[in-house]
């Protein structure tokens, strides 16, 4: 039976000690980065895994563990910006290795999860991650994916959409904000056949419970992508945070889909689909945008880009059906 | 919390305490207080699942039905997230300047 919430309300209760991650952390109010770690690490508990987490620098680990405080009760672990999944690759080698010398017992089910923003896997992890990912260590990589460097004050990053008003990139009379296309990250780790790669939305819990669930279960390196709405530099009410994640996948934005040893399979379809111009303009991030002259020039070449994204997305499904690469 | 002197701290500094950091409360960022209509309430268990703060209070009753209870106000960030998720508007959000005599 799939994991579902009520069932996880009934064992965690209020005791998030028991989740791995507790009250007292000093990320924003409304911040959608503790849900998804609240998400991954309860169904990792509730699967009978044990958790160990490594963290990539970024909003959450600097604050969940300001000295002389932390708000982990699982096993972790933070190194430096560019090599969490290098030092997770690390930590999987090695329990292997004390499991052969029976220092840890065998049947011991260890979970090794990764967190990351997206400064820290789009651009600055890119390496580590692909070198976890091609060494084929069984550890579950999951990005927090803000769409920026929030923590140090909404700089643009590889994972920031166009469009966007970022300070290293802002809109003014000759740019429209940044102007490059947001990297496909999942494609890119999917592309290295051997793994599970796929997208989350806080908005879908079951969803996400599912994928974390095939991910843990999957004999090999993981990746999970779910979307973290940032209330301050996303300019969005702090209680927003889910409505704006749900608004993503309602508009193409952020399709749901996994790549599972180079099978597509798109997990949600919904029935209707709503113009892109919804999601912009829940977000004050894009209001820059969207008061220039030529505003719906760009918003039309953005809805046409997505739509075709998602065409992309359901061929794809439809041509690799089955036809599992390794 | 008095801070440690350097003769107490461990070793390297390490935090010898899992989640020491409940003893921050992060309650006193709140400027609008969560209130919960329990007559309203369906116990449906949606705020308890997206509260990013951890601060909903639930129980299990002798059904074995999770329960809600309440709000950690020491720890409630007062961000609204479970007055938007909740389905039957259980939750209100008021301005905590009308709690100013507690």
């Amino acid at each position: 039976m799939p994991v579902n919430y009520i069932d996880m309300a009934r064992t965690f209760k209020s005791n998030a000690e028991q989740v791995g991650i507790v009250q007292g952390h000093r990320l924003c109010p409304g911040c959608g980065a503790p849900i998804i770690a609240k998400f991954t690490l309860m169904t990792a508990k509730k699967l009978g895994f044990e958790p160990v987490v490594g963290l990539a620098t970024g909003c959450l680990e600097v604050s969940t563990t300001i000295y002389p405080y932390t708000a982990w009760t699982v096993p972790y672990i933070h190194n430096a910006f560019e090599n969490v999944a290098a030092t997770m690759s690390g930590v999987e080698t090695a329990a292997k290795s004390l499991k052969k010398f029976g220092e840890i017992p065998e049947d011991r089910k260890f979970a090794f999860i990764a967190f990351a923003g997206d400064g820290g896997t789009y651009d600055i992890g890119l390496q580590s991650l692909s070198g976890m990912v091609e060494r084929g260590h069984k550890v579950l990589y999951v990005l927090y994916d803000n769409e920026g460097y929030m923590n140090t004050g909404n700089q643009r990053s590889g994972g920031t959409p166009t469009g966007s008003n970022t300070t290293t990139a802002p809109v003014g009379k000759v740019i429209p904000g940044k102007v490059q296309i947001k990297k496909s990250i999942v494609d890119i780790i999917g592309a290295h056949e051997g793994v599970y790669a796929a997208t989350a939305s806080i908005s879908d819990p079951a969803d996400f419970f599912a994928k974390v669930e095939k991910a843990l279960n999957f004999d090999g390196p993981s990746f999970i992508a779910a979307l973290s709405p940032c209330t301050r530099f996303w300019r969005i009410p702090d209680s927003a945070t889910n409505s704006v994640s749900k608004l993503a996948v309602e508009t193409k934005y952020w399709p749901l889909y996994e790549i599972d040893r180079g099978v597509y399979r798109v997990t949600r379809k919904p029935r209707q689909f709503k113009p892109l111009i919804e999601f912009l303009k829940a977000q004050g991030r894009f209001k820059p945008l969207l008061s220039r002259p030529d505003a719906d020039e760009i918003v039309n070449k953005l809805q046409e880009y997505v739509d075709k994204r998602w065409e992309r997305l359901l061929a794809l499904e439809e041509a690799t059906k089955d036809k599992y690469l390794r | 919390m008095a801070l440690k002197g350097w003769k107490e701290i461990p070793i390297g500094g390490v935090i010898d305490e899992p989640g020491k950091s409940r003893e921050y409360h992060t309650g006193t960022w709140r400027v609008l207080r969560p209130i919960v209509d329990l007559d309203k309430c369906t116990h449906c268990m949606l705020c308890w699942l997206y509260c990013p703060d951890m601060a909903i209070e639930i129980t299990v009753n002798e059904k074995n039905r999770p329960q809600m209870v309440g709000f950690m106000y020491d720890y409630c960030k007062g961000c609204g997230l479970c007055a938007d998720v909740c389905p039957v508007n259980a939750i209100e959000m008021k301005p905590e300047t009308e709690f100013l005599e507690e």
